[in-house]
């Protein structure tokens, strides 16, 4: 029996174990899933445009709504389910950054509610954060200097 | 309408997440970062505005959105307060978001515990 294998034989034999992701199925869960979250934020939209608020009001009604249903439901474990089926379809709408940051914060409680709930929740929205922030930060000086 | 038309917009944006997701080695959130930066980008190019006229919640819903709305903010106080509105506008258009996101995460992580996985 062979036991030592080249570096680059072993790679070979990973790529043959390692599963392959099932992308065309993984894209229409992903499409459906993604599609429907939109909708719901779609009909608070709708719902709150009828109450008479204007555009910029009813984007932060829809952005804050639909952020409380995606942390509500991964408090109850129901998100988590979801995303087995739906891949980036419920990572990619914005319920997902708000799963993002309960999952860890649920996860690193016993370590505190300060290094662990306090810290830890910033484990991705932290990245994206920061790299939102700094880029419109960015687009906005550049408007200043070329268009203002 | 607006709702096929939603659906259609989220859905896309979803897909092609999954296709960094499973074709590339870009993690989870490695992807939203992306497509933060990427929505923004556009917005200051004024492309992602074309998107949300047309998808409505289906273009502000996913994480590009968010980062339209940094931008859309920030290009909308750079014109009525000067170079201070770069650094103030992004915050002021999502603060709802951004507040919510804090709040009712933190929340949740104290009244709910961790299911253990199966």
């Amino acid at each position: 029996m062979k036991t030592k294998m080249s570096a680059k034989e072993y790679e070979q034999y990973i790529k043959s174990k390692v599963p392959k992701p099932n992308t065309l199925k993984n894209c229409i869960m992903a499409f459906i899933a993604g599609g429907l979250i939109c909708d719901v934020g779609q009909f608070v939209s709708n719902v709150s445009k009828s109450y008479g608020y204007n555009q910029e009001a009813v984007s932060a009604i829809t952005a804050t709504t639909m952020v409380f249903i995606g942390a509500f439901l991964t408090g109850l474990g129901l998100y988590d389910r979801i995303g087995k089926y739906a891949g980036a379809g419920s990572i990619v709408p914005i319920t997902g950054f708000a799963n993002s940051i309960v999952s860890p914060a649920m996860e690193f409680k016993r370590e505190g509610f300060v290094f662990g709930v306090g810290a830890k929740m910033f484990l991705i929205a932290g990245p994206v954060l920061v790299y939102g922030i700094s880029t419109s930060i960015i687009i906005g000086i550049l408007n200043y200097i070329f268009a203002g | 309408m607006d709702y096929a038309k939603a659906f259609i917009t989220g859905g896309i944006i979803c897909v092609i997440g999954q296709i960094l997701m499973d074709q590339t080695k870009l993690t989870p959130a490695r992807v939203l970062v992306l497509f933060v930066t990427l929505g923004a980008v556009l917005q200051g190019m004024g492309i992602y505005q074309k998107i949300v006229d047309f998808g409505g919640a289906g273009a502000t819903v996913p994480l590009p959105g968010f980062g339209y709305a940094l931008a859309k903010g920030a290009m909308k106080d750079v014109k009525e307060a000067g170079l201070l509105g770069a650094f103030t506008g992004g915050i002021k258009a999502t603060a709802g978001g951004i507040s919510g996101a804090v709040f009712f995460g933190y929340i949740m992580a104290l009244l709910f515990n961790p299911k253990t996985k199966k």
